[in-house]
């Protein structure tokens, strides 16, 4: 075994720092790249901590040529709320999984603030963050971002958890079994299976997130209006002035954003992370990304990474040295504790019960609640009536292409690029056709709520049906099985449990989006459709907080509601009985 | 990397396991997998965990590696001037490699862990890894290895930390026949060559030949609850042949344990409360598997009496495997465990001979006699007027006597049988049991 075949561990890159070769041509591409990122994050992250007047000194201008630096600064928010949720995440799921008391109150919590309703939260917590930084840019920003963050961190958060409570059960033994000290085992173990999960998780909630920056940076708080610079505020002002030409400039804006960031940071971040795939055996198709393999032929570049490996092994070098295994305790838990345990969750759930009860009952009338209720169920029937039409005319057109891999292969990128693709910036459209033909809001409206979330039922089906085995669809020629039988015994129950995974996030979104699709606006045009949705942005509107909280509740009611009684229900059906393995 | 003197009488002992009970389930109560096992593992042994699956021998090993803390009982590490700090390390069925890892990195995990420099970790892990035979292939991924070499780094991620006992729970039963042989040959070399930092190997383990090829000292386990039933040296010099008669003869002696400690057993579950006997325990064995073996013991060269040994070998099972099939044939009345032979009833040879239709009639007629559980669900057919019952009762049932996993895997069996008898089906949709199948 020759030494210099394996770089001494302690200090690789310190010693590839001493044979320092001559920077090669990845090199220079990679630091032009980086260093116009960088220049371009200071210019966006000076324009977010200036005092608050400058908002008004330089107020949003529909000028095309202000427009990239308005993406910049959108793009900085996106990104400081994917690292909020990405350290949320690791923070609050690691904890849920790891502590019985902690996942107690974790989990629950996630899984409720997965089907609230996130537009509704705006209200509340804008006034706290500019409190938090009185007279600054800083607070609005925050605020934008946390908007954008409430979009995000949970479901995150719950995949994480989800991972972590999958870790094989031969790999924990021998974690415990050579005693890793917990931060160790968490950077070998529960970091590296649950990530490809984790990135997965991340591309759709930035797509997510798109679809709230345009709700975000255009703030009202009362009576007063704060404007951020950015792409959404932009847009919400091209809107008011009914410019048709500036919604175009900002819709091709945003495309080109979401491919740069789809480009130079996701793809990236993918092939990385295909390392860490669980599997034993290897697998046939790789991911690729052309700035990956950049990055990796580069020389200098790991320089770069040194100081991050540097802090890692600190920390694992500061804990102390432990030769034996410890037993866990398992079983020897004070019991008392436990007791008190308990008995303190219930107290606090019953208080936070009791004192949101007072506050809807003491500020409205059983009449508001059975109008909230009665809303509800308008847009319930909506939610219902577009996942059925949706899903009637995707599936078919999905399988379609699912069962052809190379039309797959083009059509599935665009299908998650529209998801990514804040609908929002479509209804203009849908206010002028329905103004101008004189349609009912109360049905032409409903659409723009499935605009942005029906793709998700197109991505799973195409997904579903390329996942169909080539012998089942030999079996199904041979034997000449086509027409209705073909779907009814071979199409259907193969796609089904993927189907339901996208009609089941397609249905959450869906509702979240009823709070700005019941309610459009096209300059002087202002259209409201009946429903919950129109009923929490009215309210939002008039800061009736009674109402919002109100709003909120019924609808997240529905929301779990709906998933625990139809969709839970149908996926495990479809999990037990269709499942191919 | 320190070489023993394997030779000379194992005396000193190196783990002691006393009275230990273990329970599935939360205390109190819960189902005993464990009961009141007594072991002395010494210096310089290979001693095998036999038994089958539901012995609790996994969880005897884990207790041991210190990864269960056993409800009752103590497992204690003995000092000694040869072994002042006794520490043990184990090699997983399933490899339980990090994929993510290289090679060298999965062997340097748990050096890490013990905050060894890299240096040393290096050189250890070189060392180890060129030991095991993996020179070459430090940088690669587990992924991009086979059955054997991943089990390979497996083992040398466990000797690398120097153990003195070397925990194994069924290191090769994942891997192929011919894998298999190579990689325990390779194993017991060293062994016997000193080469391994360890003083003693515990190796658990369904195979019995694997057990008298390896091992000083076999424990045999019985099943539901796990109790140490035989223990049994093996005094065959190394390295041992399988053909030798001493090796054949040992073989034939333990299955003939196996099966006696089974037999005891059999009529305790069975019968001691009027009632009891739907609480039997089925294992799941399918129709098609027993028709197999009743053909196999029928044809030539075993012409209705077969020694387990032998059937183990022809058909290529192993213990977990073959037990639970012997014994159905024994539940049913179609053979009987006499020592270490099967041998059919006349009715089983009747059986071999017979169509499709009358093997299932005269299948359906056994089940109705011997198998208590399908009596009562066929009885409770009878009676209702629909001739329809939820399974979930008959579920219900069950899970009064056994934990919720016996119930489940009790009740499949007894739908499997009862649908090849054709003496009731089972409607996964509506989750009943009916007696109109479709004729």
């Amino acid at each position: 075994m020759s030494p210099d075949k394996h770089p001494i561990a302690i200090l690789p890159s310190f010693s590839r720092m001493l044979r320092l070769t001559r920077p090669n041509r990845e090199d220079a591409i990679a630091f032009i790249i980086l260093t116009g990122l960088a220049v371009l994050i200071f210019r966006a992250a000076e324009g977010a901590v200036a005092p608050l007047s400058t908002l008004h000194l330089e107020p949003v201008t529909l000028g095309p040529a202000h427009l990239p630096y308005y993406a910049l600064r959108t793009v900085l928010r996106m990104f400081a709320a994917l690292f909020a949720s990405t350290l949320f995440t690791l923070v609050f799921a690691t904890l849920a999984a790891r502590s019985k008391h902690a996942g107690q109150i974790i989990v629950p919590a996630l899984d409720i603030l997965q089907s609230v309703p996130i537009l509704g939260f705006l209200t509340f917590t804008v006034t706290f963050f500019m409190n938090l930084f009185p007279g600054n840019v800083l607070g609005v920003e925050l605020a934008s971002v946390f908007a954008i963050f409430t979009s995000q961190a949970w479901n995150m958060a719950f995949s994480f958890y989800q991972s972590l409570r999958g870790l094989p059960d031969d790999l924990e033994e021998v974690c415990e079994g050579f005693a890793l000290s917990p931060v160790r085992r968490f950077l070998r173990l529960d970091l590296p299976f649950a990530t490809p999960a984790l990135v997965w998780n991340a591309m759709m909630s930035m797509s997510g997130g798109w679809f709230f920056v345009v709700a975000s940076e255009a703030i009202t708080v009362g009576n007063t209006t704060v404007t951020l610079p950015g792409i959404g505020s932009y847009l919400a002002l091209a809107i008011q002035h009914q410019d048709f030409r500036s919604v175009g400039w900002a819709v091709g804006m945003m495309a080109l954003v979401i491919l740069a960031y789809d480009q130079m940071f996701f793809r990236p971040i993918v092939a990385w992370a295909d390392r860490f795939r669980f599997e034993q055996t290897a697998s046939t198709e790789r991911p690729e990304s052309w700035f990956y393999d950049l990055l990796r032929r580069t020389r200098t570049l790991p320089l770069l990474l040194v100081p991050f490996s540097a802090i890692g092994r600190l920390l694992l070098a500061m804990e102390p040295t432990r030769h034996e295994h410890q037993r866990s305790e398992e079983g020897s838990v004070n019991p008392w504790f436990e007791r008190l345990w308990q008995a303190m969750v219930w107290i606090g759930v019953a208080a936070a019960l009791s004192w949101t009860t007072h506050y809807v009952l003491t500020s409205l009338s059983p009449r508001d609640i059975g109008m909230a209720i009665g809303l509800a169920m308008v847009t319930l029937v909506r939610v219902i009536v577009l996942i059925v039409l949706a899903s009637v005319i995707w599936v078919p057109l999905g399988v379609m292409i699912g069962l052809r891999p190379r039309l797959a292969e083009r059509v599935q990128p665009i299908a998650q690029f529209l998801a990514a693709f804040p609908a929002n910036v479509l209804f203009p459209f849908a206010v002028i056709a329905i103004v101008r033909w004189d349609l009912l809001p109360d049905i032409w409206l409903s659409p723009l709520m499935i605009l942005g979330t029906q793709w998700y039922i197109l991505f799973n089906v195409i997904a579903g049906a390329s996942a169909i085995p080539n012998d089942l669809r030999e079996v199904a020629g041979m034997y000449d099985v086509k027409g209705w039988q073909w779907w009814r015994q071979v199409a259907l129950p193969a796609i089904f449990p993927y189907y339901i995974t996208g009609a089941l996030t397609a249905s959450g979104g869906s509702w979240n989006a009823s709070i700005v699709a019941e309610v459009v606006t096209w300059g002087s045009h202002h259209l409201e459709a009946h429903g919950l949705g129109a009923y929490i942005a009215d309210a939002t509107t008039a800061g009736n907080y009674p109402q919002v909280a109100l709003g909120i509740g019924v609808m997240s009611l529905f929301v779990l509601g709906f998933n625990r009684m139809v969709w839970r229900p149908l996926y495990a059906f479809g999990e037990r009985r269709l499942r191919l393995s | 990397m320190a070489t023993q003197a394997i030779t000379g009488a194992p005396t000193l002992p190196l783990i002691e396991v006393t009275g230990l009970n273990h329970y599935y389930g939360p205390p109190p109560g819960g189902h005993l997998v464990l009961e009141d096992v007594d072991l002395t593992l010494y210096q310089n042994e290979v001693v095998g965990l036999l038994g089958r699956s539901g012995s609790g021998k996994s969880t005897l090993l884990r207790s041991i590696a210190g990864l269960i803390r056993p409800r009752e009982g103590e497992v204690k590490r003995i000092e000694s001037e040869d072994c002042p700090n006794p520490s043990v390390a184990m090699v997983f069925q399933t490899f339980a490699l990090f994929p993510w890892l290289t090679v060298q990195e999965n062997v340097e995990l748990g050096l890490e862990a013990q905050k060894v420099p890299a240096n040393e970790r290096r050189t250890r892990a070189l060392a180890a890894i060129d030991l095991i035979g993996l020179d070459g292939f430090e940088n690669a991924y587990p992924k991009e290895l086979s059955g054997g070499m991943r089990q390979r780094v497996g083992l040398a991620r466990a000797l690398v930390v120097n153990p003195s006992l070397l925990l194994m729970d069924e290191p090769f039963s994942a891997l192929d026949v011919l894998t298999a042989e190579t990689l325990r040959t390779d194993l017991l070399d060293l062994w016997s060559e000193g080469r391994m930092p360890i003083k003693s190997i515990l190796i658990v383990t369904h195979n019995i030949e694997e057990a008298v090829q390896m091992c000083d000292r076999i424990l045999v386990f019985s099943s539901n609850p796990g109790r140490v039933v035989a223990e049994i040296k093996v005094d065959i010099p190394r390295p041992r042949d399988r053909l030798d008669p001493p090796f054949r003869a040992l073989v034939d002696d333990i299955y003939a344990r196996m099966t006696a400690k089974q037999a005891s057993s059999q009529p305790a579950r069975d019968g001691v409360f009027p009632g009891t006997g739907i609480a039997m325990v089925l294992p799941h064995v399918s129709t098609n598997t027993l028709a197999g073996l009743i053909e196999e013991v029928d044809g030539t060269p075993f012409n209705g009496k077969a020694s387990m040994a032998d059937l183990a070998d022809s058909l290529n099972l192993e213990v977990d495997d073959l037990f639970p099939m012997a014994e159905t044939l024994q539940l049913l009345r179609f053979a009987e465990l006499r020592g270490a032979e099967l041998v059919l009833t006349p009715s089983a040879r009747r059986y071999a001979s017979a169509e499709v239709d009358a093997r299932k009639a005269m299948f359906g007629e056994a089940l109705l006699a011997h198998v208590p559980l399908a009596q009562h669900i066929r009885r409770i057919l009878d009676e209702r007027a629909t001739h329809k019952a939820p399974a979930r009762r008959f579920r219900d049932e069950l899970e009064d006597h056994m934990s919720e996993d016996f119930a489940e895997e009790t009740l499949k069996t007894v739908t499997n049988w009862g649908r090849y008898a054709e003496i009731f089906t089972y409607h996964e949709d509506h989750d009943q049991f009916s007696l109109d199948d479709p004729q």
